[in-house]
């Protein structure tokens, strides 16, 4: 080969390569998400939609302030030529067979790189069996129930803590209560009986019959119930000492409204997420709940750090606090696009290999998860969550006391002064 | 003292059923037009009590009174702009028509509230009175009292007065109605004026009790059409007396038997009144 052929077949490369650098930085990572935009839950769906349109933008845009998250630094995907991301939303409307026809669409017509969803347990669990039978990697943002994953799927990944792992922090949370001396001595679950609320008493009724802890009554009920004065007249007449509520949103507003007007007040109430952390829970009932719990893995934390940055952003643009589900929908798009981004590919193959390698730091997380890291059934594994107290008309996290930022009030007040 | 305490609650819910399902026994019954809007009504009637809070404040008699009357002006335009039309059409295109603008005002109260849940703001009706250990919501109690005297004189206005006796005239047969020199048009525009009217009437006293969002419009149209077909077809009185009913059962069966059964028990009983009695309780076979 002469020189002048050599510089000839140089050129030819580097205009080739400098043509198609560009040319694959255009081609973005498409991702479906399922979520409900409208219906019953509407209000969660869109507050999530909101949260990952930021995480899109923390991604797609240069976000130094931000730089110990994964991929905030860097516009686009580094390892895909910069590539940006792309989202398709769709509305399921809480439904599940809805869930699974948009999920096959999403994959067969739209052509989507990855998946993610679905709010309801019951949305999640049809769309990520979609995923499975197409080979497409499934990120379940933040459903609880427990058979979403170990069902022998190869393709579904959870970033959220789950059912069981809640269960166990709320008996964490008795035992150290009774251990400074108040009296837990019989609870109530009270459960929207979907696939979500079912399978998490089920989990909290398993782990209190491990720790010792009587369930005086379990009551499962419709979320979409007009009315619940029969349920709250159930407790009122049992009498547990807390009342565990695993509700959506309209129903979790309704008990703590007719726990007040048929002055029933237990010495504490715990509201599992969802309906509790709905945007709408707490302007709705701040008169008539104080010191209701919640749980939450989320917290806004001290001005200037990263959440309270991720926290302004949001609410720049809806103009509320991000709350927890939305927040850990967030975290769980963060950790897919990283895994995305390794496998430096769009390749599904290369995508859910690098998801199994997933190790991020809680350093690097928005979440007070102690890191992400999926087990074989697609789990992760070091996903935790904090216990939260409705004190005045906001949220404080009180409960691991090491993280606290104000003091725990028991009993909870309610309506009274 | 926890069963009386059952009973009221159930009669309370049950009076607010037969407010919102009135409206509906006006049309269905005596038009034989089946309206899948009327929950949306209800909706609507939330949303304007809602409206009038924040922007002009006032009481329960301002929102409730505005909400009357700008559902009625709703009922009377949509009459005239769609229901008029789609009457000379077949039946399939009415039962179409109200279908698509049930989804129509849903969606459209989607865009314009947003999907977040919503109540008002505590007003004069929010609290709770005690009578010898029963706790009664002051809200639901007036609720309650003005759906019964409301239908009622709903009732009064349809058999004992000129209005009413024109409107049955146009329901039996509109051509004859027209010969006596009555305007069926007029007189279809004021029942569904009427019919909007107590459905939005109804939605500002339901406010004062529940949460909603766009999409509460489903649930209370199903509980109405469940009414009205227990109660009897264009029967006031019978939708009163079915909703009271109603409204016991489910909270009887959801105390004693559980919350989940509740609907299954309303609906068995439903099932079985219209096999012995096709015509519901109160209308003619």
């Amino acid at each position: 080969m002469t020189r002048s052929s050599l510089w000839l077949a140089g050129a030819v490369a580097a205009t080739v390569l400098g043509f198609a650098a560009p040319a694959s930085a255009a081609n973005p990572v498409r991702i479906g998400i399922l979520w409900p935009l409208t219906g019953n839950a509407a209000a969660a769906g869109q507050a999530s939609k909101a949260a990952v349109e930021v995480a899109l933008d923390i991604i797609n845009n240069p976000h130094p302030e931000l730089a110990n998250l994964p991929l905030a630094a860097t516009g686009g995907l580094p390892n895909l030529g910069g590539a940006k991301i792309e989202i398709t939303f769709v509305d399921h409307q809480g439904d599940p067979s809805t869930a699974q026809q948009l999920a096959t669409r999403l994959v067969t017509q739209d052509k989507v790189h990855a998946l993610m969803g679905a709010y309801q347990s019951s949305c999640s669990f049809t769309a990520t069996a979609v995923a499975e039978r197409h080979g497409v990697p499934f990120m379940v943002g933040e459903s609880a129930a427990l058979n979403i994953t170990g069902r022998g799927f190869k393709w579904v990944f959870r970033g959220t803590p789950i059912a069981s792992d809640y269960a166990r922090t709320y008996m964490r949370f008795f035992a150290e209560m009774k251990g400074q001396g108040k009296k837990i001595e019989s609870i109530a679950v009270v459960n929207e009986n979907t696939d979500y609320g079912t399978s998490v008493s089920d989990a909290i009724e398993a782990e209190a019959k491990k720790s010792g802890v009587p369930v005086a009554i379990r009551i499962p009920y419709s979320a979409s119930s007009t009315d619940v004065s029969a349920q709250v007249l159930q407790l009122k007449q049992r009498q547990p000492d807390v009342v565990i509520f695993i509700s959506y949103t309209a129903d979790a507003i309704l008990y703590m409204k007719t726990m007040r007007n048929l002055d029933y007040r237990p010495p504490m109430v715990i509201g599992d997420d969802t309906g509790f952390s709905d945007p709408s829970f707490v302007p709705a009932v701040s008169d008539v709940a104080q010191g209701a719990m919640n749980r939450s893995a989320w917290d806004i934390g001290k001005p200037g750090s990263t959440t309270a940055k991720i926290n302004e952003m949001y609410k720049a643009k809806t103009g509320r606090d991000l709350d927890d589900t939305s927040a850990r929908n967030m975290q769980s798009f963060f950790a897919l696009a990283e895994a995305i981004d390794r496998a430096g590919s769009t390749d599904p193959e290369k995508i859910r290999d690098a998801l199994t390698k997933t190790d991020l730091k809680a350093e690097q997380l928005m979440m007070g998860y102690q890191g992400v890291k999926f087990d074989n059934t697609g789990q992760n594994v070091l996903a935790a969550t904090y216990l939260i107290q409705l004190q005045g008309k906001q949220y404080q996290l009180v409960w691991p006391e090491a993280t606290a930022n104000a003091k725990l009030q028991w009993p909870m007040t309610g309506w009274t002064p | 003292m926890i069963a009386v305490q059952v009973i009221v609650g159930g009669l309370l819910l049950g009076a607010i059923y037969a407010l919102f399902s009135s409206g509906l026994t006006l049309i269905w019954g005596m038009m034989n037009f089946i309206n899948f809007a009327h929950g949306e009504f209800v909706m609507l009637g939330m949303y304007a009590a809602l409206l009038v809070v924040v922007w002009l404040g006032g009481g329960p008699v301002t929102f409730g009174a505005a909400a009357a009357g700008a559902l009625f002006a709703l009922g009377a335009v949509i009459y005239l702009s769609l229901v008029r039309h789609v009457l000379r059409g077949p039946m399939l295109a009415q039962i179409l028509s109200t279908f698509g603008l049930a989804l129509l005002l849903r969606y459209a109260a989607f865009w314009w509230f947003s999907a977040n849940y919503v109540s008002l703001p505590g007003n004069a009706l929010s609290g709770t009175i005690a009578i010898g250990g029963i706790f009664i919501p002051v809200a639901q109690l007036v609720a309650g009292v003005a759906a019964i005297v409301l239908t009622l004189l709903l009732q009064l206005l349809l058999t004992r007065t000129l209005i009413g006796s024109a409107l049955l005239a146009v329901a039996e047969d509109p051509g004859a109605a027209m010969l006596m020199g009555i305007r069926p048009d007029r007189i279809q525009a004021l029942a569904w004026g009427l019919s909007a009217g107590s459905a939005g009437v109804a939605g500002a006293l339901l406010a004062t009790a529940y949460p909603w969002s766009p999409s509460v419009g489903e649930t209370f149209g199903l509980i109405a059409f469940v009414v009205v077909a227990f109660g009897g077809f264009g029967s006031v009185l019978g939708s009163l007396y079915a909703g009271l009913i109603i409204g016991l059962i489910q909270a009887a069966s959801a105390f004693w038997l559980g919350a989940i059964y509740k609907d299954v028990v309303v609906y068995a009983l439903f099932v079985a009144l219209l096999w012995l009695r096709p015509q519901g309780l109160m209308g003619k076979a």
